[in-house]
């Protein structure tokens, strides 16, 4: 391939992120799903869309598996093929990959993908517990370890390796509650100082309070169709250019490196080639800042910067708004929230925001080409796509 | 150790109530698992012996959990890290016996056998943990 579009996007919605009291899964999903109906006239859901794919990761939180058919009626779309994608917090990543294998295979000209999660409503400990069974059963989570203490464990590596910092850390959760404050759609809408980030409380040393990402309820979805259709819905399509998909061990310890993640370089690496883009042609990108060293990790992985160069490129200020490559302006999942299962396909829907102009406050001027990244427990997954405005 | 004993997580633990932290070779491509698995992931064969893993190693990156999951509420904060035993293989586990301000990663430790988990929560396998050498 070479940069032609694989599918493109004519629609996009997303929720409220936060605490959705009194709403459950399949009501959050179709608010979601709403916002896509109304922002694309000429599409007819019920008759245009030919299948659905939703990532959700937990059956846990609400006693409630099945969330293809559940939330496809829900969404008005009952009796469309419906299926659940999971593959941890890259649920809807991987989902968008899995619509795109149905729109390429030729079987269906347009698809809904998107993501759900409701979490608010557990205690942290029972968050933590289901969150952790994205991790290495018999070995990492029978040990005690969470989500918040694997990325632990990588930041305490890249910090012996590279000299990284907490304050570095520290400064990706500052940027991003900085963009957050610019998404009416975030959970917090606040910005936070360097030294609020850095006296909060420990989570998983060094991990603090701000280095690591919310817990929300929330749902996000694209309809993406055939390249050639695109013209039919909307003026303004954004086209995905490039996907890749990558998977790796479950268990972090059986890795040779914790402070790059293979699969995100892999499904990178395929991105970028199909897309036919660098690194450097990037305008913008979300990146899985589930924690702050997350971010840190992926513009390494990415190319964004050299290996252990993760720091100073946060420091340089080119990642912020206004910089040479902003990072994360929906708040990312630190400040915008992290639904798990909704976060993929809410990355789709900043870049459909940004590439067509009505990120408002937030605009990236001039962006044309954009690119996601979206990981799965510890890194076990990754998908990485690649977008530009039509 | 005949080739009967399967080479599956369950007999890594029942190795573990025996005090020996046990792997499985691959005879055709000398690959060694660890944890065993019936299956090897570079050459696909299912052929394995049974190989002894050495205790003692060192400390290649650690945490401190202070927010835990709900069976490991009542002892946080708790260390982790991740183990490298002398021949290359590795394991993540508590890091018991030091206080935590001394965890310093390269650190030699040693692995340290207990008793099953005695939490209805959790199966009751037995646990590990590691200790300074
Ligand atoms: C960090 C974490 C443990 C904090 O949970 P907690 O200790 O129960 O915190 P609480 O829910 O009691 O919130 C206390 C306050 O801190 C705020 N807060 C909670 N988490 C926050 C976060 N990550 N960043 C900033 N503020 C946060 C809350 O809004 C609340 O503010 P308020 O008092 O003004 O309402 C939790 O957010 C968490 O587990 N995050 C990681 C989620 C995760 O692992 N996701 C998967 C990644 S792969
Ligand atoms: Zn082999």
């Amino acid at each position: 391939m070479n940069g032609k579009p694989l599918v493109s996007i004519v629609s996009a919605g997303l929720s409220k992120f936060g605490k959705l009291e009194g709403l459950y899964t399949r009501e959050i999903f179709a608010l979601a799903a709403k916002e896509a109906y109304d922002r694309c006239p000429k599409l007819d859901p019920k008759k245009d869309i030919k299948a659905l794919f939703v990532g959700h990761m937990g059956e846990s939180y609400e006693h409630q598996g099945h969330t293809g058919a559940t939330v496809a009626d829900w969404a008005g779309l009952l009796h469309v093929p419906a299926t659940r994608t999971e593959a941890a917090c890259a649920s809807s990543g991987a989902g968008l990959r899995a619509g795109i294998y149905a729109v390429l295979s030729g079987l269906c000209d347009t698809v809904m993908v998107g993501g759900v999660e409701k979490m608010t409503h557990r205690s942290t400990a029972e968050v933590t517990e289901y969150l952790a069974m994205a991790s290495d059963y018999p070995f990492e989570q029978w040990n005690g370890i969470t989500f918040p203490g694997l990325f632990a464990l990588m930041a305490t590596a890249h910090m012996n390796a590279y000299g990284t910092t907490e304050k570095d850390l520290a400064m990706v959760a500052v940027k991003n509650h900085y963009h957050g404050s610019m998404n009416p759609k975030a959970q917090i809408q606040k910005e936070i100082t360097l030294e609020q980030a850095l006296s909060s409380r420990v989570v998983a040393w060094p991990l603090k309070l701000y280095d690591c990402s919310l817990i929300t309820d929330g749902a996000s979805c694209v309809i993406i169709t055939k390249s050639e259709l695109a013209r039919k819905y909307t003026d303004t399509p954004v086209h995905i250019i490039g996907s890749g998909q990558a998977s790796d061990t479950i268990g972090l310890y059986e890795r040779e490196s914790f402070t790059s993640l293979r699969a995100a370089k892999i499904a990178a690496k395929q991105a970028y080639e199909m897309a036919a883009v660098k690194p450097e042609d990037v305008d913008l990108a979300e990146v899985h800042d589930c924690f702050t060293i997350a971010e840190i990790i992926a513009y390494e992985d990415l190319g964004f910067c050299k290996p252990g160069e993760g720091a100073k490129l946060v420091e340089s200020g080119e990642t912020r708004l206004g910089g040479r490559i902003p990072v994360n302006t929906s708040g990312g999942l630190k400040s915008k929230g992290h639904p798990v299962g909704a976060t993929g396909t809410a990355q789709a829907y900043e870049m459909y925001l940004q590439l067509t102009g009505q990120a408002d406050k937030r605009q990236v001027k001039d962006a044309e080409i954009g690119l996601a990244h979206n990981l799965g427990g510890s890194g076990a997954t990754a998908a990485v796509h690649v977008y530009r405005r039509a | 150790m005949s080739e009967q004993v399967p080479f599956t997580i369950e007999q890594f633990c029942k190795w573990a109530s025996q005090g020996k932290m046990m792997g499985g070779k691959c005879k055709k491509c000398g690959k060694i698992q660890f944890p065993p698995r019936p299956l090897c992931d570079n050459c696909l064969s299912q052929e394995f012996e049974w190989t002894e893993i050495p205790t003692k190693g060192k400390l290649l990156t650690y945490t401190v959990i202070h927010v835990a999951p709900t069976q490991f509420q009542s002892i946080a904060p708790y260390a982790v890290g991740i183990v490298q035993f002398e021949n290359g293989s590795k394991l993540p586990g508590m890091i018991k016996g030091v206080s935590l301000e001394q965890i310093k990663i390269g650190m030699p430790l040693t692995m340290q056998f207990e008793a099953c988990a005695t939490t209805g929560q959790w199966p009751q396998w037995p646990r590990y943990h590691f200790k300074p050498s």
